[in-house]
Parts: structure tokens; sequence; C-alpha cells
């Protein structure tokens, strides 16, 4: 009999907020987050709106929530990093776990060998301005760049630990080395599926008896000039006036013409533990981990390179690998499809990825679909990619623990397939939550969460 | 009811030694290096101008005419894409998916219990693309990107596909696509350990009943101009440009960092009852999988290797094996390992003392050699082509040397096999193997494979 796992703390970062509560509070009063971005200058990208991670008037940094010996490593962090740093500190304190955070000296709750982490990251985007200061000084006479020059003096110019910034894993790396967690520790990169591929290893790993608890979870920020420009390329990102006042409203999940989405950032990490673990220390839980799935989706018989025209997804109509991953949690849980109350699932905005994950979910729950409600985020927060199905996981969670539906927000009607028009937060039964994402490359991956007695 | 027992059916590689599994072998154990000039682009000028390059590789003779549904992908997909094609073929699973019209079913294998777990990198930078987009962008008087002008010339430069190419999650599509695996997926990216923990990660899947059959292994390539970038800005490569054939130069008091590799390495597993059940071919069992994190610093090892140690051990505590305990003849139980051995100062020195740390007075007698002298290191291809290492030794009873290895640092000083490979057949072959595998940022990860023994 394999242990039961138990997610006993949530941090969330995004722009409706940092921590669950605060999350919470701006989900159920129906606030969006999607303004202007501010980090740079927007004003002539595809999309000039976006999700940004924001506390009180200012962007949210590492550096308010690291020991304060740690402070100095944050300069070496990428943004993603950052955020990954502040939900792991969040996740922690939210579970009432004792971390090597508190002092080398502090009394961990959990020994350090016992605790695992696993954060799903991006590809993370050099900064532009960091890298092209250093490559503007290898240009020929001509203007041209020089790899002749790069060689020879413009590498120079970049930071020694430039590469250590960039690596996805040093997401997890930082977490590591500040909760002080000496378990197994792995970065899964599989964009929108990244949180709960990541949240699936981490109940694997407690099942097999290598750790207590796991940090587990997913952030990115495609808040980023590279970011942006990539997923506008492939179709994600709506065209938004500049003037608009309620951006929100341009974010139509399953509408058949919806513009697409906007880019956001954050994600979340949970503290997923043994259930006995949590009981002996009077821990509360949010919620229990009842199965996990995963799937990789087919792109159609001619091949992935065409991927580009479809927002990187499913090349044919309904995504399979959707119904593949669900219907592989379902089983993990040991429960059929009836017995799910919702589903939190990807909702990007985005035309083409949204009809193919309704066609997904159809396979699996048929006409009753439209009977299920879908808790569809991304006018909320935007498209979180690494983060987004970590984040949408720690939404399941808390609505568990609330018995509670967030509000819905939509600028339009949606497919009359899809239960998630426009409405009111509303207090519901929750037994079981199912969250489920596709992604970018076709990996689809599902976990059931269940209401603890 | 199963037996949660694993094995591997099927390798293939593609290495800068080679793409056939027994001649990229032969060639290692003969002591060959693959280490020469940079030949993908000009690194005249770099503080580092050698690697370890694959060469003559053309995805057509390893796909035909399937080459051509891959062709936006980047070189190390192209890599995966080969390796994986082999190791199916080595596996007995006849034609490929794609192959055989896109079917979606297999004689061999049920598509939703065949998972895909890779440590695949990301693609390669479409340098010249970006590099225009920023130069357009770039205001020489504020000393900073004008962010309106930058967003007017990245859509007329950069490519859709070369920059969808480069996720790290982009290869499983390409690879899934040729073989139709439908079943339980993952993407992971631990710098140098990612394929090993690939490997070993898979291996739990089928152990925990998600699959019977996973393809696993790695692909990269840090051979372009920023990756080796990268790297020189943290001086971890060696500098010895004078003499590209000796500088990988693991556990030698002269060596001065690693040489920077490519290619992919990927194995078939498949739960043990899947595979009496067809009749495949067995290579080896995988016996144990161990994974830690080191918790220290983002630019540091351990320094007493306790990270490494903590791997090992728990490799071989899920294999059974007593690190300590000798057979009959005085041999211990563990017959080779597999060494990280990346040519470093401080990784060799570390992961000799995890090794002691695990291993005590036993540790100077279990055989401990890095074929990165000859391949270089493959950065998350390392491991799983390595592992690969593992299988050949298991099957042919030798261990490959640690070449270039004169003049061994005092602080390096288990058993070697410098320079010559051993030949373990009069003692009995070699049963048992660990391959280790560390990544920048602390993650590590060993696998301990065993010969099949029914």
């Amino acid at each position: 009999m394999r242990p039961r796992c138990v997610i006993t703390g949530i941090g969330a970062v995004s722009a409706v907020g940092v921590g669950i509560d605060e999350v919470w509070e701006s989900l159920c009063a129906g606030k969006s987050g999607i303004a202007s971005v501010t980090s740079f200058d927007t004003s002539e990208f595809q999309c000039s709106f976006g999700g940004e991670a924001i506390s009180g008037d200012k962007l949210v940094s590492a550096k308010d929530y690291v020991p304060k010996s740690y402070r100095k490593a944050t300069k070496v962090m990428a943004r993603d990093t950052e955020l990954a740093v502040v939900a792991a500190s969040l996740a922690a304190k939210d579970a009432g776990l004792v971390t090597r955070e508190a002092g080398d000296d502090a009394e961990t709750t959990i020994p350090s060998g016992r605790v695992g982490c696993h954060i799903g990251a991006g590809f993370i985007a050099a900064e532009t301005d960091e890298l092209t200061s250093a490559l503007v000084t290898a240009k020929d006479d001509q203007g041209e760049f020089s790899l002749n020059m790069w060689g020879e003096s413009g590498i120079g110019n970049l930071q020694p630990l430039w590469l250590l910034k960039y690596l996805p894993n040093m997401l997890a790396c930082h977490v590591t080395i500040i909760h002080g967690c000496e378990g197994p520790s792995n970065t899964i990169t599989c964009t929108e599926a990244s949180g709960l591929l990541s949240l699936g290893e981490s109940l694997r790993v407690i099942e097999r008896g290598d750790a207590t608890a796991c940090f587990s979870g997913g952030i990115e920020s495609k808040i980023n000039p590279m970011g942006i420009a990539r997923m506008s390329m492939v179709g994600r990102f709506a065209e938004i006036p500049a003037d608009e006042q309620e951006p929100w409203r341009h974010v139509r999940p399953y509408e058949a013409d919806s513009p697409g989405g906007v880019p956001g950032e954050g994600g979340g990490i949970v503290i997923l533990e043994e259930k006995d673990s949590a009981t002996s220390r009077g821990a509360r839980a949010y919620a229990e981990l009842l199965g996990i799935g995963s799937a990789q989706s087919q792109a159609g018989a001619i091949g992935v390179c065409h991927q580009v025209d479809n927002c990187g997804g499913p090349a044919e109509g309904a995504d399979e690998g959707l119904a593949d991953a669900i219907n592989a949690a379902l089983r993990d849980a040991g429960i059929d499809a009836s017995q799910i109350d919702a589903i939190v699932p990807a909702a990007s905005g985005a035309a083409p990825m949204d009809c193919a994950e309704l066609g997904g979910l159809e396979l699996v729950f048929g006409e009753a679909l439209n009977t299920i409600p879908l808790v569809t985020l991304t006018p909320f927060v935007g498209q979180l990619f690494s983060g987004a199905g970590a984040f949408a996981l720690a939404v399941g969670a808390k609505a568990i623990a609330e018995q509670t539906l967030p509000a819905r927000l939509h600028g339009g009607s949606p497919d009359a397939r899809a239960n998630a028009g426009a409405s009111e937060s509303v207090q519901t039964k929750l037994d079981r939550v199912l969250v489920c994402t596709g992604s970018l490359s076709g990996q689809a991956a599902a976990v059931v969460l269940g209401r603890l007695d | 009811m199963s037996s949660g027992r694993v094995v591997i059916t099927g390798a293939g590689w593609v290495t800068p030694l080679g793409h056939e599994l027994d001649a990229v072998w032969q060639r290692l154990v003969a002591g060959e290096c693959a280490i020469g000039p940079v030949e993908h682009f000009d690194a005249s000028t770099f503080a580092t101008t050698f690697a370890s390059q694959v060469k003559g590789f053309k995805l057509s003779d390893h796909l035909g005419d399937r080459a051509e549904c891959h062709e936006c992908a980047s070189l190390a997909t192209k890599y995966a894409l080969a390796a994986a094609v082999s190791a199916w073929h080595n596996a007995g699973f006849g034609p490929t998916m794609a192959a055989a019209g896109g079917s979606r079913s297999s004689e061999h294998v049920d598509p939703k219990r065949f998972g895909i777990y890779l440590g695949s990198g990301e693609g390669r930078m479409d340098l010249d693309n970006f590099v225009r987009t920023n130069y357009a962008g770039w205001d020489d008087d504020a000393r900073r990107i004008d962010y309106k002008k930058w967003a007017k010339a990245a859509p007329k430069n950069l490519v859709a596909a070369r920059e969808l190419e480069q996720e790290p999650s982009m290869c499983i599509a390409h690879v899934s696509a040729e073989l139709g695996c439908r079943g339980p997926v993952s993407n992971c990216m631990t710098a140098c350990a990612a394929s090993t923990q690939a490997v070993g990660e898979a291996y739990e899947l089928i152990r925990r009943g998600d699959a019977d059959v996973m393809l696993a292994g790695g692909s990269h390539s840090m051979i372009h101009p920023l990756g080796m970038t990268g790297f020189i800005r943290l001086t971890a490569m060696s500098t010895r440009n004078e003499d590209p054939s000796t500088a990988s130069r693991p556990f030698d008091s002269t060596r001065n960092g690693f040489v920077m590799g490519e290619g992919a390495g990927m194995v078939m597993l498949e739960s043990l009852e899947h595979a009496q059940k067809r009749g495949a071919p067995i290579i080896a069992e995988v016996a144990g999988f161990g994974s830690s994190a080191d918790a220290y610093r983002i630019t540091d090892i351990h320094p007493q290797g306790l990270g490494a140690a903590a791997a090992m051990a728990r490799a071989l505590k899920q294999a059974g094996i007593d690190p300590n305990a000798m057979d009959d003849s005085g041999r211990p139980l563990v017959h080779w390992i597999n060494a990280h051995g990346t040519g470093t100062k401080e990784n060799d020195k570390t992961e000799t003392a995890g090794v002691k740390a695990v291993f005590g007075e036993s540790a100077y007698k279990v055989p401990f050699s890095s074929v990165k002298s000859m391949l270089g290191h493959l950065i998350q291809a390392a491991g799983a082509v390595e592992l690969i290492t593992c299988l050949q030794a298991i099957k042919t009873g030798v261990i490959p040397p640690t070449t270039n290895l004169n003049s061994p640092d005092p602080q390096c000083d288990l058993d070697h096999v410098p320079n010559e490979p051993r030949d373990c057949n009069p003692m009995g072959g070699v049963d048992v193997c660990l391959s280790n595998s560390f990544g920048f940022g602390g993650q590590n990860n060993t696998i301990c494979v065993r010969k099949f023994a029914g």
C-alpha cells in the first residue's frame, strides 16, 4: 500500500497576488491583474499588456524574502528564479515548516535529507540589455557582429556567472540551498505541463521512501522581450489596443474566435507531504493528491515542424494526449470521470490550443462536460507557461479547502461545450478536483485532488 | 503481479567517436580521442578553441526519408532521433511506428504503456538573427535597448520555427512522433546530471507500474558561440589549445578543466515481464537509482562530496549491495564505477572523496575511470552515453581506461585504470557498475546496473 500524500503549504506568486490568501481574495472578487507592462517599454509589441507579479506598487523581489545572508546571491538570479525563491519561502511558511532558512543552527521540522525539491522551469531568456551591452563590443567596422572580436574581448564583458543565471535548474538550486533540501531534486522543462509533472515526480519520490516532503511546482516569467516575441510568433498572444482599460476582456477562453492570451509571470510551489508526517505534526492540509497521469500528444503525420502554425500544440483537432493523461490520473486515483466536481484546465485564450483542449476534455467527459465548472485563470494572470500548471494546482487545492469556486472573468461567450462563462464566486461541494494541461510541445499532465475528511 | 524488476533491452548513441554501438566501444577501449579544433564555428579567438564534436552525421542515414519531417529540429534533437531509433531497433521492436506509416500501434508495445523521459538540453540559439535584432534595437547613447525599435526588428529577423526549436521540450515532440510513445512523459534539465536522472526516473515510472516500456536518455550540444562563452566565463573548460587531444585529463595533477562535447544517448527500459513476454534481448538489469541535492552553493560542490556520496549510497541500497562486502575472491561487489570525472580540479577531488565516504577502505579496490578523457563532456547527454559504456563493459567484461593520466593527483588516489583498458574476464567479467553524474546546481545522480542473471 503506497503512502498517502497531502498538500500542507501553498506559495503562489502572480499578477493577482503574492501568497495564496491574496491570490484567492482577488480570484473570488473577480479582480484581474492584467495591466500595461511596467518592467520595459512594450508599447510597440504585438501585446503590450501582461500579468506582472506585483506587490504593492513594485515588482515582487526575492530580496524581500531571502535571509539577509543570501541577499547577495539575488544578483545572479534570473526573474524566474527570484519568483521561485519567493514562492518557496511562502510555501514553507504556509506549511509551518522550519527549514534552514531560519538559520544554519535552526532545528528543522523535517531532516534535510528527507526533503526533496521539484520545480518546473521554462527556457529562461537571457536578459537582452545585459547580453547586448556585451555583444555590441564585438561590432566590426561594417557594424556587423564579429565572432573573432567576441572571442577575443567581447566575452569578457559578461559577468563571470552569466551562464549560471540562466540554467533552468537554478530555480531548484537556490531553493535547495536556502531551505536545505538534500533529498532528490529535479527540474522538469515541459512548458505548461512542468508544474504538474513535477508534482507527480514528488509523489513518486515520497511513495518510494526517498523523501518525507517536497517543494513542488513550477514558475516562469514570460514578461521579457524574447519571451513575448517568441510566443507572439506562434500565435499565443492577442493584439490589444494600447488604450484598453480592461485588457482582460480580450482573453476569452474557449471562444471560437478568441484573439489570444497575454503573457504572464509566476506560478506556484506547494509542499507535498506524506500524510502521516502531516498528521503527526498537526499540520493543516488543503487537499490530498489522489492521482497523477501524463502522456505525450502526437503531432500530425506531417511531422512536428508545422507546430508553429498551431501555437506549438497538437496538430489535430482534439488533444488526445490530454485525454490520455486525464484517464491515467483518474485510474491512478481509482475513480471515474463522473466523480470530478470541477476542472482547472489551461484555458490559454489562444483559440487553437483551447479548441484542442476542449476536444481532449470531451473525449473523457463526453456530453457531461458542460455540467462541470471549468476554473479559468488566464483572464486574471495571463499565460504562465511553466508556472501555469502549478498555479492551477495551487488554486485547485485552495478551492477544495474552501469548498468554493472562485469567480470567472470572460469578455465574450465561450463554446457551449465549456462551462466557462463569466460568473461570481460560489460555495459548492468539491470532493474531487481535476487539474490538467496540455502544452506547447505536446506534453500533457493531470492530477486529481481530493477533499480530506 | 509485477516483480518490479526493470531491464534494459536496447541502446543507441551518437557520439564524437561515432554513431554505432560496438564501433564506438572499440574506440573507447583502444583509448582513442575525438577531441580537436572547433569546426561548428570560428572559435579561433576564444579562450578555448577545441571541442569534442560529432562528425559525419546525417539524419537521413538513420531515418531515411523520414528525416525530412524533422528538418527544422535543432542539431541535438537530430542526434536524439538517431540514437532513439537505434535503441528501438537494438531492442528488437521492428519498424518504428512512424516508418510503419504513422501506425498508432505496434505488435510489441501498447503506445499508451510506452513512455519517454529525456534529459535533453535547449536547442542552439539562432545567434545571427538574435544579434541582428538586438543591434537594431540598441541605443548607443543610452547604453541600453530601445524596445520600441527592438519590437519592430524582432519579427523581421527572428524565425518562428528556430525559436520554437530552442525549447527544451521540443526534442520529446520529435522523438515521440517517430516512435509513437503516448505514455508518461517528462524532460528534465539538471545540467550535467540530466540524462542519468532521466533514466533513473524512467526506471521508477516502470517500477510504479505507470508504463511497461520507457525510452530514456538525453541529447545536447553547447558547441556554439554562446554555449562556449558561458563556460569560458566560468573558467570551467580546459584551455590547452596547443594540444587538444590530451586536454581532457580526469584525475591527473595537470588537469585544467573539462572539454566540451556533444551527442545523444538513449536506452529502452522495460519491465522484466514485458521483455520476457516478447522474447526481447536483455542487455542488463537496472538495479538501483539514487538522487540527491548538495544544497550547498551555486558555484561549488560540497567539499566532502556529501551529495555525491548520498546518491551512490541510495543507488547501492536499492540494489541491495553492501559497498564494503567482498566476494569469495576478495573482489568488491561493484566491478566498475563510471566516474563523472570531468577533469575540473574540483569535481575529480570531491567525487573521489564521495566514493571513499561510501566505500571506505574498499574504495581503493573498485576500478574508477572516466571516459570523458576520450569523449569529452557531453553535458546533458553525458549520463546516458556513459550508462551505455557500462552496458558494454558488462557485455564484454572490459573496463575502458582514463586516458591522459600520467601523473595522478595525490588527492585522486583511487584505481583509475590509467591509459590501458582492463580485461576483467580472467576474474569473472564485469557484473555490477555504478554510473555517476553530477550537475552544476548541485544535483547528484547515480545508477546501478547489473548483469542480467535470470
